[in-house]
């Protein structure tokens, strides 16, 4: 009790604070440490920078179809991952294909991530009325499977890329809306909240001061799990001829074109599959660290 | 408008009292509560359900200057009465004057109201943002009543100064860097920033350790002297409000039973309900251990509170009439109790007869 | 009240021999409990008292191998009723547990099953330990019912946790933890979570149980008051260790470990003059990752000298009951007579905070 009375402010004012990291600061610091997210970090950003340097290190023309050389084992001649059915170097193929693989991964994701966590914190902090018509709502569009509505969304709109990621935001965005709903109605009846509205500050300032902090972390980490299903819809739209068209190199299309040689070369036409994998595995690691490094009191 | 200039005109109070140490601070007249229960669809057509009757008619008041302890058991209300006296949540009827205008009132809008009446609550963890400094947490309520950020940042570390937390050391910290006691002093530093008149806290120090509520118990007693604040001390430790409170008010079932002086109270209760609780206090002497439990069983369900008198089913002295009438608060010589015992002529065969009745 | 209790020596039923647990889980070692001994002769009841922190719980979780084994060290010995208890095998174990000793928690909603009903619960508890029929069980889960004094019992049996009130349950979950009819009573914060109308009927049937059924109770509580009401014996715990051990009334009366003084001291019946201000206890307690090399206690003592950093204090007899953990036991004597408002505020001459 004897500090109580002492350090007059303009005293303390000139001394240097003592900082703590920062919350973000601290999740790095923790990530740091954890070889499985530094493994999955690295798988992603290799990827990513492959698909951005794509143009400049393929080997070969990506869109060169050959008769001649027609499914080639992996390893023939100077095709590193052999051929695909028209003769096209696979290497080349799946680094262009990563391109358009990711960004049908990433962006209804993200698009989704906006939406949805408006959504869903509305919801969550208005309660009452407002929250029930939100959530019923939302809960008619989650009753569907998402890979059928997925579907049933692009065969509407018809396909082509635009109208893939389209189909893709609707199919997210009831899930993450979910999420911020129950993260926003845990963190309202927090005490901290009941402080703030008692020191009379309004709606907007509540959730922008202490609710935003506290509730998009761990909708951010449920989201970037959405991207590896993200990747494997779009995919699977691609196979099913509704999303990204041949000639164009997409890895979910080159799975489904390749897919009559699977008896002939199994290792070549299984490649775009690991290749999907590996991105959506990396991403789900990646979500996983993510989430306990999130966690303050460890 | 008129009587807000005139007021500042005399000015010489910065919080701009009125009335004189005289009228009360707080004022509370028939505050009720009903909370309903999830009800069955059926239930929701024809308008039935149950409903807890958590606040069910309390009046008090809160002198200027003075700390009030409110003590009772589970399920008596006392949370709920802090929750709406700070219109966390709405109350169901009722109506609470503060400095001789209501609240709510264009006199008062519950903006002005909020920086004037503050709380701490009992769990320091979960009463600071996670994601926020210290000093930011504290300056926030400042910032949110129009104090620029660098002036509210200077508040948040004197204040922090004040409850005996170094600046330099813990400004710019977590709360889960903190020990629970130096969180509660920071949320009590936290209240104080927008320089409340009345302060309630509720259970605020019951999660901690004895030997660091003592610490916090001699802070409060400090900070009431400098800041010249008002407290509602509410607590389930009787000891502790025993010590604090100037007045105390007991509640059981969502109505008051008893208000008066502390140590009159104490020394001598006037309602069974009290005289119960308090002589269930463990007794500290080894001598003299406590021989009989006062009252048997738990106290009722809030939902179907009994009818009269809610203590009528544990009183002692409980007779037929009392499961029939309500007794009102009675007041006397500065003490008030809710019991037939003590309201003349109410038909309670230990009641006085009524002197003056018409 | 009779004396007979105050001997521990007398074939003690509980006896806890330099017990150390190190919790392993975290990044540091925690030393959640180092070296306490304790006895509880039969019969009686001992308070183990301490605040968050001081291992009392720890050490009576012990006692019924409750810590996942995986992440504790447990080192010592615990003897009860003639079972080497950290030595048995997970058969003996199970035996052991309910019927020679069981543990009653602060929480009995969360201690209790909510599928099944009470009774059934003790009904399964006594078949799990003895061969006797379904009928009989229930016989005797109907006696415990009204042994610990729950209204309608026979109607009381067949409800479920979550449908009793908070003092019925815990007379529930005492009477689910005497179904085997165990000798020794392992009491955590039984009253904590109560109201104090509640408190008070359940710490005296705590004695009367004691007193009828020849019961040793160990009780784990932060609450002078309630332990006063129910135990024989104090033990008081800070940082891991007893520090303070002996008769109530000698402990009540003539605290002399400076913590044990403080703590009497602390409470707000201690100083009954309005605005007088309570002597309190500067700092917080001790890390237990990061224990000091000398006596716990010491950054926070009033009566410190530099000695106190260095070592840990053996027990001092105060009488051949009364022992205190301290170095100082010179300073403290007749202490607690002093009158509280010549007491320094502040106890400590550097606050470590």
């Amino acid at each position: 009790m004897s500090t109580a009375i002492t350090a007059p402010a303009a005293v303390a004012a000139n001394t240097p604070y003592e900082r703590s990291a920062g919350f973000w600061t601290g999740v790095l610091r923790k990530l740091a440490r954890d070889p499985v997210a530094i493994g999955a970090a690295i798988v992603l950003l290799l990827l990513v920078a492959m698909a951005l340097f794509a143009p400049l290190l393929t080997p070969h023309d990506p869109y060169q179809a050959s008769m001649l050389k027609r499914l080639k084992p992996i390893g023939f001649e100077n095709y590193l991952l052999g051929t695909d059915e028209l003769g096209r170097d696979m290497l080349s193929r799946l680094m262009v294909g990563a391109r358009l693989s990711l960004f049908m991964g990433i962006t209804p994701v993200l698009i989704a991530f906006v939406i949805g966590s408006g959504i869903g914190i509305l919801a969550g902090y208005a309660g009452g009325l407002v929250n029930t018509l939100i959530m019923r709502t939302i809960d008619v569009l989650y009753a569907f499977p998402s890979v059928l509505l997925a579907i049933a969304l692009s065969g509407a709109l018809g396909a082509g890329i635009g109208n893939a990621l389209l189909s893709l935001t609707i199919v997210f965005i009831p899930p993450i809306a979910r999420v911020a709903e129950s993260v926003t109605t845990q963190v309202r009846s927090r005490d901290y909240v009941e402080a703030a509205r008692a020191s009379g500050a309004e709606a907007f300032t509540i959730v922008r001061v202490h609710v935003l902090g506290n509730v998009l972390g761990p909708i951010f980490v449920y989201s970037t799990s959405l991207i590896a299903v993200s990747m494997i819809l779009a995919s699977g739209l691609s196979f099913l001829g509704l999303g990204v068209k041949p000639p164009e190199p997409e890895w979910g299309l080159m799975l489904n074109t390749l897919r009559t040689a699977i008896y002939t070369q199994p290792w070549v036409a299984a490649l775009p599959g690991l290749m999907i994998f590996i991105t959506s595995i990396s991403f789900n690691l990646l979500s996983d660290s993510l989430r306990s490094a999130m966690d303050v009191k460890n | 408008m008129s009587i807000g200039i005139s007021v500042e005109h005399i000015g010489a109070d910065p919080h701009g009292d009125r009335g004189g140490p005289a009228q009360p601070l707080l004022t509370v007249k028939k505050l009720v509560k009903h909370f309903d229960l999830k009800k069955s669809f059926l239930e929701t057509l024809n308008g039935g359900g149950k409903v807890v009757r958590a606040v069910d008619g309390v009046d008090f008041k809160v002198l200027k200057g003075e700390t009030l302890g409110v003590v009772g058991e589970s399920g008596c209300g006392k949370s709920t009465t802090a929750r709406l006296l700070m219109h966390l949540i709405e109350p169901s009827a009722g109506e609470i004057v503060f400095n001789g205008e209501t609240v709510g009132s264009p006199a008062l809008p519950l903006r002005e109201y909020r920086r004037q009446v503050q709380m701490v609550f009992q769990d320091s963890y979960s009463s600071l943002n996670p994601r926020l400094t210290i000093q930011d947490s504290i300056a926030f309520g400042p910032q949110v009543h129009g104090v620029p950020k660098r002036e509210a940042l200077t508040r948040a570390r004197d204040l922090l100064a004040r409850v005996g937390l170094e600046p330099s050391r813990f400004a710019e910290r977590y709360p889960h860097e903190l020990s629970g006691g130096q969180r509660q002093r920071v949320n009590i530093a936290r209240a104080l920033a927008s320089e409340p008149r009345l302060v309630i806290l509720d259970e605020a120090v019951s999660a901690l350790d004895k030997s660091v509520e003592a610490q916090v118990l001699n802070l409060l007693m400090d900070l009431k002297d400098e800041f010249g604040l008002t407290y509602i001390f509410i607590s389930h430790d009787l000891h502790v409000v025993r010590y604090i409170s100037d007045r105390v008010m007991v509640m059981y079932l969502g109505k008051v039973a008893e208000t008066g002086p502390a140590e009159a109270l104490f020394e001598r209760p006037l309602h069974p309900y009290t005289r119960a609780l308090l002589s269930s206090m463990p007794s500290m002497d080894p001598d003299h251990r406590t021989e009989e439990a006062p009252l048997a069983g738990d106290p009722p369900n809030p939902i179907d509170p009994p009818p009269g008198c809610r203590f009528h089913t544990r009183c002692p002295h409980a007779e037929a009439v009392c499961a029939q009438q309500v007794p009102s608060l009675e007041s006397e010589n500065g003490r008030e109790a809710a019991c037939l015992i003590h309201e003349p002529g109410s038909g309670h065969s230990d009641a006085r007869a009524a002197i003056y009745a018409a | 009240m009779s004396e007979s209790h105050s001997n521990p020596t007398a074939s003690p039923i509980v006896s806890v021999r330099d017990l150390r647990v190190t919790f392993t889980g975290g990044k540091k070692p925690v030393e959640a409990v180092n070296g306490v001994d304790l006895s509880v002769a039969r019969g009686e009841s001992v308070a183990l008292i301490g605040e968050s922190g001081s291992g009392k719980s720890v050490t009576l979780r012990s006692l019924l191998r409750l810590h996942p084994e995986r992440r504790t060290r447990i080192d010592g010995r615990i003897d009860i009723a003639g079972h080497d208890v950290l030595a048995l095998g997970s058969k003996a174990l199970a035996d052991y547990r309910g019927k020679v000793a069981s543990m009653i928690f602060q929480e009995p909603l969360l201690a209790l099953d909510p599928v099944y009903t009470v009774g059934a619960q003790i009904v399964e508890s006594i078949r799990r330990h003895e061969a006797i029929s379904k009928e009989d069980a229930r016989k005797r889960a109907l006696e415990l019912f009204e042994r610990v004094r729950i209204p309608s019992p026979e109607r009381r049996l067949d409800a479920y946790p979550h449908e009793m009130s908070g003092g019925m349950r815990q007379r529930a979950m005492i009477a689910l933890a005497l179904a085997c009819k165990p000798q020794v009573l392992l009491a955590d914060e039984p009253t904590t979570a109560l109201d104090a109308t509640v408190q008070i009927q359940i710490l005296l049937l705590l004695r009367e149980l004691q007193r009828e059924l020849g019961l040793a109770i160990l009780f784990v509580t932060h609450d002078m008051g309630a332990a006063v009401e129910v135990a024989d014996r104090f033990a008081v715990m800070y940082g891991g260790r007893i520090v303070e051990e002996g008769p109530t009334r000698e402990v009540i009366r003539n605290p002399r470990h400076p913590y044990t003084l403080a703590l009497m001291q602390a409470r707000a019946d201690g100083a009954m003059t309005k605005g007088a201000r309570l002597a309190s206890i500067p700092g917080s307690p001790p890390d237990l990752a990061n224990l000091p090399v000398g006596c716990a206690f010491a950054e926070r003592c009033a009566y410190a000298q530099p000695a106190c950093l260095q070592t840990r204090p053996e027990a001092v007899a105060i009488s051949p009951s009364h022992q205190v953990r301290c170095l100082r036991t010179d300073a403290t004597v007749g202490a607690m007579d002093r009158n509280h408002d010549t007491a320094p505020d502040t106890l400590s001459p550097a606050l470590a905070d």
